[in-house]
């Protein structure tokens, strides 16, 4: 096995990666602020890959145009799940919120198998075939872009949350409930927003990872899973911990793939869990509870 | 009280004499439902009683299976002596789990999410464990249906039945007895306020663990139950996050921490996705998916209406007081 193939794997798995940090960077947004744990995650995933596939089908768009319409589309559904079906939940013990979502999840994940079928679907754009050639390194254009395109919207909502005053009102929801209710926010409002504003995440995610792999229903479970575990890595709550998560468990999945077996490359994001959930449970980037 | 142990001997009387009047279809409904009622109650020793939520069940039931399906078919010994070894599997996995999660101070979601870690990396080791039959599954000698083998758990459904009934009937009445013990209320104080038990003087670690042990040994005769009724076992199925979700739908759903909700709500929710299942071919709805479609709805709605579960309502109005 050469240098670089390892070298050109690792890359893969950093620029997966990165698609990965923005999904989970969703979660942990919405974890951050309104403290629900949303299973739902991987299906509103695949929701948005499956709404990419179905735009390029229906008027040829490319996924980075598709963008735009799937994320606002996101933006209002994850607001009206919040204001609707969530914030009558906060008060309610974990294990409540935990069915509701669990539920949630059920519906949306056998609601896309009635809809779209069993089968497989993608898209397919020319660049897809293309790659960057430097030296003996190969990265794929597709990818690249997609990584790009996640670092992008990933900086966007970093600097919403640092410099906006939604978003400073939002980080004051998210620090001190009662605090926040004392000096007039109206929190519900602020948490319906944070959901929306980490379906929208999850949406341009969606749309970047559907250039990678081909979309199938139970891909959302998986995705859940896959966006737990790159928070808890990176520290539940903290947005550069969930954007470092995501390349630390791209970059093992990919080499554990090329080094073992690609059906064991979980195995791996599930030991580096439990691992951090041991030594550093509040995760690498977060901050001690 | 008097009241309710009237209607509890009559519903076990009735259980018993089901299989007198129910044809093939009906036992194995009744004994999926008892399987999922004796389960569910497991799962509530550890999440109802002592308020630790675990979402990776399916270890046990899946470590449990294995144990004594291994036994039994590589060197043809009968579950009655694997069933010491899933227990003991099952028990260190779970003390291992509880170790490594109370040492550490974890609690709330991120217990749940280190026990969802435990299952899946057991689930994809297991896979590549080719002397259990990896992804390919393994598969028990299936016997003569019609004889009952007692030595070996082999028989007709009926015997299955009775099997799952006695287990449900067992951990029914253990468990009541728990909660009115010293470990139930301990347990009930560290469910409610973990620091306040902890000052009154309660060991709440030892506690915990106890709670685990307990829940993963149960869950582990599950697990031997599961792999000589279905005889065939794969880590996909078995481990699956789902089949976690799954078991602990019914003691959610019936009412966390009350000792006869795992049971209604097993009943509720295997009547419920048959009914559905024979509604829509009835109706020639037959698309994949919207099954579970319905199903997630009506959970939804449980969920949303019935915040403690369906018997705290139902009992009530029943006219039973606590």
């Amino acid at each position: 096995m050469s240098l670089d193939l390892v070298v050109n794997v690792a890359i893969a798995g950093v620029l997966t990666g990165l698609v990965y940090g923005l999904m989970a960077l969703g979660l942990s947004v919405i974890f951050g602020v309104v403290r629900v744990v949303n299973f739902a995650h991987g299906e509103m995933m695949t929701i948005a890959m499956y709404a990419a596939t179905a735009l390029f089908a229906a008027l040829s768009l490319d996924p980075f145009l598709a963008v735009l319409p799937v994320a606002a589309a996101f933006f209002v559904l994850g607001y009206a799940m919040q204001a609707g079906l969530i914030n009558p939940f906060i008060t309610r013990p974990e294990h409540s919120q935990f069915m509701l979502l669990v539920a949630v999840a059920i519906i949306l994940v056998n609601a896309l198998l009635m809809i779209f079928g069993p089968g497989a679907r993608n898209v397919q754009v020319d660049y897809q075939l293309e790659s960057f050639e430097i030296g003996k390194i190969l990265v794929d254009k597709a990818r690249l872009y997609a990584a790009l395109l996640a670092v992008a919207a990933a900086a966007a909502l970093f600097a919403f949350f640092r410099f906006s005053l939604t978003g400073k009102a939002i980080r004051a929801c998210a620090d001190n409930y009662l605090g926040a209710k004392v000096v007039g926010l109206n929190v519900k409002k602020y948490y319906a927003l944070t959901f929306g504003l980490g379906a929208a995440c999850v949406a341009v995610a969606g749309c970047a990872m559907v250039l990678l792999v081909d979309v199938t229903p139970p891909l959302g479970p998986y995705y859940t899973l896959l966006a737990f575990v790159i928070v808890i890595v990176g520290g539940l709550g903290s947005m550069t911990g969930a954007l470092l998560g995501g390349v630390l468990i791209g970059v093992s999945e990919a080499l554990a793939g090329l080094f073992i077996a690609p059906s064991a490359k979980s195995m791996f994001s599930f030991g580096l869990l439990i691992l951090v959930l041991l030594l550093r449970p509040q995760g690498l980037l977060g901050k001690k509870a | 009280m008097k009241k309710e142990f009237i209607y509890l001997a009559i519903l076990g009387g009735l259980l018993a004499a089901l299989p007198a009047f129910a044809g093939p279809y009906a036992l194995s409904v009744a004994t999926l439902i008892l399987y999922f009622a004796y389960t569910g109650q497991a799962w509530n020793v550890m999440m109802g009683f002592a308020g630790q939520l675990s979402l990776g069940h399916s270890l046990y039931v899946g470590v449990g299976a294995y144990a004594a399906g291994a036994l039994f078919f590589h060197y043809g010994i009968g579950p009655w002596a694997g069933l010491w070894l899933a227990m003991a599997l099952c028990v260190a996995f779970g003390l291992v789990i509880g170790f490594l999660a109370f040492r550490f101070g974890i609690s709330g979601v991120y217990f749940a999410l280190l026990t969802i870690a435990f299952a899946e990396f057991t689930r994809i080791g297991f896979d590549h464990l080719d002397w259990l039959g990896g992804p390919g599954g393994m598969f028990l000698r299936v016997a003569q249906r019609d004889v009952w083998d007692l030595a070996n758990f082999r028989g007709p459904p009926l015997m299955y039945y009775y099997a799952m009934l006695f287990l449900t009937v067992a951990a029914f009445i253990g468990c009541w007895m728990l909660l009115r013990s010293k470990a139930g209320y301990y347990w009930q104080a560290i469910r409610e306020n973990e620091e306040a038990a902890q000052a009154l003087g309660i060991n709440t670690f030892r506690w915990k663990m106890a709670a685990v042990a307990l829940s993963a040994a149960m869950t582990s005769i599950s697990g031997v139950f599961f792999a000589f009724y279905y005889n065939n076992l794969f880590p996909e199925q078995i481990f699956h996050i789902n089949r976690s979700i799954e078991l602990i739908l019914g003691p959610v759903i019936g009412g966390i921490g009350t000792l006869f909700g795992p049971i209604l709500g097993a009943a509720v929710l295997t009547l419920l996705s048959d009914g559905i299942t024979e509604l829509l071919a009835a109706l020639g709805w037959e698309i994949p998916g919207i099954k579970q479609v319905f199903y997630g709805l009506v959970l939804l709605a449980v969920v949303m209406f019935l915040p403690h579960g369906i018997w705290p309502a139902l009992h009530r109005r029943l006219g039973f007081h606590k």
